[in-house]
């Protein structure tokens, strides 16, 4: 099998982006983002975008580069509160959002993946995200519907991957990261460190290669903390 | 004397019971985990994907890789495991999760919740919570009893979008603690902090509430 292995993220994009297309991009605020192919399609400059995240980014980093560079036309969420242009293009009209509460975001995804086209959950039943969509009673409870989730391109950062396209994650940057990886009609992934096909410990890889088309070594992992929290070492 | 933040937090860790899984929202809620009472072990759960959230990291230890759902970085324990977003949400959909504490802008006496949006003002979004108030088995609010305004934020009925329908359990302020359980009872309230008289907690609470002090 040939190695799915690219140079970088602009070789892994090639012939993959248009406009008006519907991206999802994994990370949990900066925690896990791929962001050397978030910087690439900076650069390709690619406008009309769906974007789907958990976060958008802050204003200068992550998918907050996007914004900015009013690439983006709609957002598919659950919670932007660290991004203050975010607000700014919403509520003046310039950018049009979905809020999903966060496992319903997840779930959608992760069924979107695995070919169910919709499922029932107890999230939002009477509340503004349920408005129009069917609500059904199972043993005496209501639950609305949701629809799974895919997209034209899912991007994603592992920590480890291999030429076969196997990754593994670390620590709680694996977030959104697997469930998209199954998402995309196209997936590319951004790994930390690239290792020999075999080098894996096979069995914790968290997203087997068949779900990713194409993987490179990020170039630069600037891995931004959004709140940095520490206590003071205690005398020993 | 009313409560303070702290104290608010202290009077929450009591809910939390030896063995639990508990999930905290950020604000108050967070507090909650300097006040867990001895003898009481609990499990903290982070829905970005950690099972066993420690400390804040020593300084200088900290990971860009290892944060909670408030994107502040923190510690692991010998206990903690890792997973993936849907997973953190079918253990919390799924009631495997004992207790949730979390913040509110609005609690009616019917048990609705509201904590997400005020339309046309703020845009913050839901994150976890619509799914945690709906898959929890125990849902503690903990918050101001009124508005900066003055306005009551124990209501008769929502004004502001919900988060959830008939989902808060307790509801803990400055000035008491109601049991609201999730509006299957009348609203109660249950304990007074000291000094505050019940003439004050009436004249900030717009819901009706029964008194068993």
């Amino acid at each position: 099998m040939a190695s799915k292995t690219v140079d970088g993220a602009r070789e892994a994009l090639a012939g993959v982006l248009f406009d008006g297309m519907t991206i999802m991009a994994g990370g949990f605020g900066l925690c896990g983002i791929p962001e050397n192919l978030i910087a690439a399609i900076r650069e390709a400059g690619t406008k009309d975008l769906t974007v789907i995240s958990n976060n958008c980014g802050v204003d200068d980093f992550g998918l907050g580069v996007l914004l900015a560079g009013g690439q983006i036309r709609k957002m598919i969420s659950s919670y932007v509160g660290e991004n203050k242009l975010f607000a700014e293009l919403y509520l003046s009209g310039k950018l049009e959002l979905e809020f999903n509460p966060q496992g319903t975001l997840a779930e959608r995804i992760r069924a979107g993946g695995a070919g169910i086209p919709a499922f029932f959950t107890k999230t939002g039943v009477g509340t503004l995200v349920a408005e129009g969509k069917e609500v059904r009673e199972f043993d005496g409870e209501l639950y609305v519907m949701e629809r799974g989730l895919t997209a034209d391109l899912a991007i994603v950062k592992a920590w480890k991957g291999d030429h076969a396209g196997n990754l593994a994650y670390r620590l709680t940057a694996r977030n959104f990261n697997p469930m998209m990886a199954t998402a995309g009609k196209v997936t590319l992934a951004e790994v930390e460190t690239l290792v020999e096909t075999g080098a894996m410990d096979k069995d914790n890889i968290h997203t087997p290669g068949i779900y990713v088309d194409r993987l490179f070594q990020g170039a630069h992992f600037e891995k931004r903390i959004e709140q940095l929290t520490t206590r003071p070492k205690e005398a020993v | 004397m009313a409560w303070t933040r702290e104290q608010i937090a202290a009077r929450a860790a009591t809910e939390l019971r030896d063995g639990f899984y508990v999930n905290l929202g950020i604000g108050i809620p967070t507090l909650v985990a300097n006040y867990i009472p001895t003898g009481v072990e609990v499990t903290l759960q982070s829905e970005n994907g950690m099972l066993g959230m420690g400390p804040f990291p020593y300084e200088g230890e900290a990971d860009p890789d290892l944060i909670n759902a408030g994107k502040q970085t923190i510690a692991e324990l010998k206990s903690s495991s890792y997973f993936s977003s849907a997973d953190s949400f079918a253990m919390i959909r799924g009631g495997h999760i004992d207790l949730s504490i979390l913040g509110a802008m609005q609690v009616a006496e019917n048990g609705d919740l509201a904590n997400w949006m005020v339309p046309g003002k703020m845009v913050k979004g839901m994150g976890g919570a619509m799914d945690l108030v709906a898959g929890v088995k125990r849902v503690v609010v903990v918050m101001e009893h009124t508005e900066k305004s003055g306005a009551p934020k124990l209501v008769k009925a929502c004004t502001l979008p919900l988060t959830g329908q008939g989902v808060v359990d307790v509801v803990i302020t400055e000035l008491g603690v109601f049991d609201v359980s999730r509006g299957k009872s009348p609203l109660t309230l249950i304990e007074l902090a000291p000094d505050v008289t019940l003439d004050e907690v009436k004249a900030k609470t717009e819901a009706a509430f029964a008194v068993k002090v």
